[in-house]
């Protein structure tokens, strides 16, 4: 490097700066790039397998291009049942777990109170404690009780590992907010709730939305926690669970590409809109 | 005026309460519940009493021992695999990702939209005997006829691997994010050369990334049970699997709660000796703010 370029690169633009640390130049991105492939491959054979037009109950060799399957979308009703329970009960859960998650964040944001400590541990068990343990201890709860189990002790389950995310989530986003904003409405005469649906929420809304859908991703994904407490109720993960070693038909395939691509069309919209009201 | 004020003294209480009354309702007390039901006795038909009968843990040991060492040396490995993998990607992001940052983070979260039972179940699509990968190596005499990945360690490893690797991308992430970029500076300026500068300043002040990562990354590797159903065979069956066949199989309520219990406990104690050794202050707490 000569002693032009050294000047050059102690211009201040503060992101050439991390450019001196390169162990190689190309080394990094392609490593990234070839994690990133890694990481996707899945996905795409998901989606290439939902055009398979395979003949035998094992969707596992590449038999020719069909439409098929997107045809024949609800041709197996047990699957379709399947479907339409993990979207309501994502739906339900997503609301409880949000508003309840939301609440939560805004009390740890706001407020020094006594047990701020305790509930920060009790969050904390909540993420890192192993789903099967999640799962298995309200399940003995359930037996003990004599509850049987379906439809909504599901969604009990879900909004119990959802709330601690949203809680963090929307404490994040509270960190980064003045708080004179606040106490400015209320000395120019709002009330509690006026100022709270016109400045507070307002102001934590992305991290509110940001948690929503984490929550519905952790909702429709969950197998483990959700199988321990689903009794005869079946959700789509726990549907395609059961349906591995016998061969998953190429519907699943086709509905994974859709609940995919819905995700993926949501959270760029998310994205969007976060940016917009940044900008 | 009084009280306004007691109202704002109680403002956070009542704003946490329905979370925390969730909480304590279907995630404490049934751990306790479990806790209670792990040293009963009786069977399914006749229900099950409560005789304080400790030897449901040392049974579990006995018997298990095999599936819950696996599991740790799974997780493990799965992890070591995951900080070799993951970190030069969360530099490559943080330091060169430039304008792309959120976009590079984006892709790397992509699975996650994809359910992690199908992504597993693609995997054995992938992996499986004569599927798109082994019949090609196959084909080119790369590896022998009989050459299976299904039903192996390996297999199992990989999809550990695979699953968990953002769990550990973005604590590292954000820890370099964070890292004023005027102490690389101010390294270079001393002449610490490029390794040094990595292994000084860098390295540890990442570190906490690591931790939460590890944690994030481990736990759920060691209990997880998906992989091991789907990629794996009968010599792979990890200490999950036995929890899950316990309760719905066998039945066997205080066995299958001894076992989680153990579970927990091992689990929770490997974090808080490892957040010990590491000494990263706020490790725990910046684990659960990822």
């Amino acid at each position: 490097m000569t002693a032009l370029d050294e000047r050059v690169d102690a211009q201040p633009a503060p992101a050439r700066r991390h450019a001196r640390l390169r162990p190689g130049r190309w080394a990094l991105p392609i490593w990234g790039w070839l994690v990133i492939a890694w990481l996707t491959s899945p996905i795409i054979v998901m989606i290439i397998f939902g055009f398979n037009d395979t003949k035998s109950r094992l969707n596992i060799h590449w038999q020719g291009f069909t439409l098929r399957w997107y045809r024949e979308l609800f041709q197996i009703p047990d699957l379709t049942d399947a479907l339409k329970n993990s979207i309501t009960i994502a739906i339900i859960v997503t609301v409880i777990a949000t508003v309840m998650g939301t609440l939560m964040g805004l009390g740890l944001g706001k407020y020094r109170f006594r047990g701020l400590g305790a509930t920060n541990l009790l969050m904390f068990a909540n993420i890192a404690a192993p789903e099967v343990v999640l799962g298995a201890a309200l399940l003995s709860l359930f037996i003990t009780m004599g509850i049987p189990r379906g439809y909504w002790t599901i969604v009990i389950a879900q909004v119990m590992f959802s709330i601690a995310y949203v809680a963090v989530t929307v404490r994040a986003r509270m960190a980064g907010l003045d708080p004179n904003l606040e106490e400015a409405a209320r000395d120019l005469g709002a009330g509690p709730y006026a100022t709270f649906f016109r400045i507070t929420l307002p102001m934590i809304m992305p991290g509110v939305m940001a948690g929503a859908l984490l929550v519905l991703a952790l909702s429709i994904d969950d197998y483990i926690i959700t199988s321990f407490n689903a009794g005869q109720v079946q959700t789509f993960p726990l549907w395609v669970y059961g349906a591995t070693r016998n061969g998953v038909p190429p519907q699943v395939n086709v509905m994974g590409t859709f609940i995919f691509m819905f995700g993926v069309l949501l959270a760029l919209v998310a994205w969007a809109t976060n940016r917009r009201r940044a900008a | 005026m009084r009280r306004a004020r007691l109202g704002a003294r109680l403002a956070p209480y009542f704003l946490v309460l329905p979370g925390w009354l969730w909480l304590v309702l279907f995630f404490v007390v049934p751990t306790f519940v479990m806790l209670s039901m792990s040293t009963q006795t009786g069977d399914i038909v006749a229900g099950f009493k409560q005789t304080f009968h400790w030897q449901n843990y040392s049974n579990g040991w006995d018997q298990y021992h095999v599936q819950f060492v696996r599991s740790i040396i799974y997780g493990l490995i799965a992890t070591g695999l995951c900080v070799a993998i993951g970190y030069p990607v969360a530099c490559w992001i943080a330091f060169r990702g430039g304008a792309h940052k959120s976009s590079l983070l984006f892709l790397l979260l992509l699975p996650f939209f994809v359910s992690f039972v199908i992504r597993t179940q693609a995997w054995s699509t992938i992996l499986s005997d004569d599927g798109i990968v082994l019949s090609r190596l196959k084909d080119w005499g790369i590896v022998g006829a009989d050459y299976h990945v299904l039903a192996t360690p390996t297999a199992v490893i990989w999809g550990l691997t695979y699953n968990f690797l953002p769990f550990m991308v973005l604590p590292i992430y954000v820890a370099l994010e964070r890292l004023d970029p005027a102490l690389l500076e101010a390294s270079s300026d001393l002449y610490g050369s490029r390794a040094a500068t990595f292994m000084k300043v860098v390295l540890p002040l990442s570190m906490p990334g690591v931790f939460a990562g590890v944690v994030l990354t481990f736990v759920p590797a060691a209990a997880d049970y998906v992989n091991a159903f789907i990629l794996g065979g009968s010599h792979t069956t990890m200490i999950g699997n036995i929890i899950q066949t316990e309760y719905f199989t066998n039945q066997d309520y205080p066995t299958a709660s001894a076992l989680s219990f153990l579970l927990m406990v091992g689990l929770l104690l490997g974090v808080f000796a490892y957040a010990r050794a590491v000494g990263t202050e706020n490790a725990l707490e910046m684990a659960a703010a990822q």
